[in-house]
């Protein structure tokens, strides 16, 4: 366990030693609080409602961007060659770098949590559905995370890291909108209900909503630890290569 | 020690390692030979369990990279080619992010880090970034990085490159400190510097162990020739018929006071100089100088990797 703390420490610097995460944070508070406000004093509804629905549809490019950096870039640079020499399993290297950057995500999501109080002091807003709506963050960001990092692993150019992250986070989310459900029509109008469990947003509306329902806990659990096997399986592979 | 048993490694259809075996025992300095593209870091790599051969092992101590490869990783120091570190850190974060996932106790770090910035002659640059260090200094935090847990076994690859004569003479004395007690594998493809720093030289070429031994038997055992230059003065044709069947005049050109310059290869090791001048004296001729020299390490390289890079 203390070489998962030697990386994510390492991790975390890196992150907030250079400009990314500040970048990162600072661009989503922005985006996040100008799409919030935009609406916000127009309908007069002390809710975060809109808040959290435009939540999916950030993380789908912001996460993508702080994962991408994770294995792409220690590939470039070649230093991958120095970390994997010492003697560390290649789930503790997989788990370290992963908690590092969720970590960056946590931290802003919690800088988000003012706009909460902006909300609570203009009128009452249903608490719980707040403290169910930061939950589902949570666990929708941890499970875009992971999709990023297996990513990550795969190649040693950051772009195609993030444009791949993206690409499969965005299908993942659109598979289980009424935009494709509608489509699914006749015979595979029995899809339609895999499409919608499979649907990155629908697990967090439902979470959003206040209701944590055992179901899309484990959904978003199954979401996180598959890539995140799969990463270190991708690991192990490129040294047999 | 390191034991490299049959070990193949391909890349698709490119066999970059075919077949090799080799040992490094402790208090040895071995240096890897080869041309470009021969090899070398290849088997490093396997070595260190970054990559796995298609077929062979390697046991570090015992310990073998497919069973336990975390344990071989802990008896090894390595430092990689063209030594990639994280260019964010300062030297003395970096060194602490080693030492820490090495597993050297906590209150012990602080006091490796500085024995460490002393053996590599790193105080002026601790604290600075690495991105803002000289190809030489980065290359001393990457020997540092290697022995900062003090490894019985060390895989140091293109160990002095980009360093400048004066630390390359450092570096080298570093190594054969450290060789005293430890298992070395060092590569290079600078024949001077295997001559100078190791016990053992391996020649790798095209994936294959084509040499081995001190530089000295590898000289003898390439071409087990020595050569001898001449200068004489008397009846040429007469010392020629009589030479006995061991040597063979390679060259022969006429000089200026009629002398003539010879020279000659024989394939017995042994010194044989007295003879050639017992003879210049039974054929009456006269001698002008005389001497004998072995194939360098160089010749030996030439000749044993001959087509390597052509």
């Amino acid at each position: 366990m203390r070489q998962v703390w030697a990386i994510y420490r390492k991790e975390v610097r890196l992150y907030f030693d250079s400009p990314i995460a500040y970048i990162f944070i600072i661009v989503f508070l922005v985006i996040t609080s100008w799409l919030f406000f935009r609406t916000f004093f127009l309908l007069r509804i002390s809710s975060m409602r809109g808040f959290f629905t435009i939540i999916p549809w950030l993380c789908m490019f912001f996460i993508p961007a702080v994962s991408m950096r994770l294995w792409a870039e220690e590939r470039k640079t070649g230093s991958n060659e120095l970390l994997m020499s010492l003697p560390l399993q290649e789930w503790e290297v997989v788990l370290g770098k992963y908690l590092a950057a969720l970590t960056v995500y946590v931290v802003t999501i919690i800088l988000t949590t003012p706009l909460a109080i902006v909300v609570g002091a203009l009128g009452s807003p249903e608490w719980g559905v707040i403290v169910g709506s930061y939950l589902g963050c949570f666990f929708l960001g941890a499970a875009i995370l992971a999709i990023g990092t297996f990513v990550s692993s795969l190649t040693s150019n950051q772009i195609v890291a993030f444009i791949l992250g993206v690409i499969i986070v965005a299908a993942l989310t659109v598979v289980g909108q009424p935009l494709v459900t509608m489509f699914l029509q006749g015979p595979l109008t029995v899809l339609v209900p895999y499409a919608e469990w499979l649907g990155l947003a629908n697990h967090f509306s439902s979470i959003a909503r206040g209701v944590i329902d055992s179901r899309d806990i484990i959904y978003y659990v199954i979401l996180t630890v598959l890539p995140l096997y799969f990463t270190v399986k991708s690991i192990q592979a490129s040294k047999v290569g | 020690m390191i034991e490299v048993e049959n070990l193949t490694k391909r890349f698709g259809s490119t066999v970059a390692v075919d077949d090799v075996s080799f040992t490094v025992k402790p208090g040895e300095v071995v240096g890897f030979l080869g041309p470009n593209g021969a090899g070398k870091t290849t088997t490093m790599r396997v070595i260190t369990g970054l990559i796995y051969p298609q077929s062979g092992t390697v046991r570090v101590n015992g310990k073998d990279i497919w069973e336990d490869p975390v344990e071989v990783r802990e008896l090894l120091g390595y430092l990689p080619e063209a030594t990639p570190l994280y260019d964010e850190m300062s030297v003395t974060d970096f060194l602490r992010f080693i030492a820490t996932v090495r597993g050297i106790p906590r209150r012990e770090i602080p006091a490796k880090v500085d024995e460490m910035i002393k053996v590599c002659s790193l105080e002026t640059m601790a604290f600075k970034d690495i991105s803002e260090l000289s190809r030489g200094y980065r290359q001393r935090v990457g020997l540092a990085q290697a022995l900062i847990h003090d490894p019985p076994v060390l895989v140091l690859d293109e160990l002095t490159s980009g360093l400048d004569p004066s630390q390359i003479l450092e570096i080298r004395r570093l190594v054969r400190e450290l060789g005293k007690e430890k298992a070395i594998l060092f590569s290079t493809h600078i024949l001077d510097e295997a001559n100078k720093t190791c016990d053992r030289i391996l020649i790798i070429n095209n994936g294959r162990l084509v040499g081995e031994g001190s530089p000295h038997d590898l000289a003898a055992m390439a071409s087990g020739e020595t050569i001898y230059s001449l200068e004489f003065k008397g009846d040429t044709a007469l010392f020629t018929e009589k030479l006995p069947d061991r040597f063979k005049i390679t060259r022969s050109q006429p000089g200026i006071e009629g002398y003539t310059g010879m020279e000659l290869t024989c394939s017995d090791p042994a010194d044989h100089s007295e003879e050639l001048f017992d003879l210049t004296v039974a054929v009456g001729g006269k001698l002008r100088q005389l001497s004998r020299r072995e194939t360098t390490l160089e010749e030996v390289f030439l000749e044993l990797t001959k087509g390597g890079e052509a």
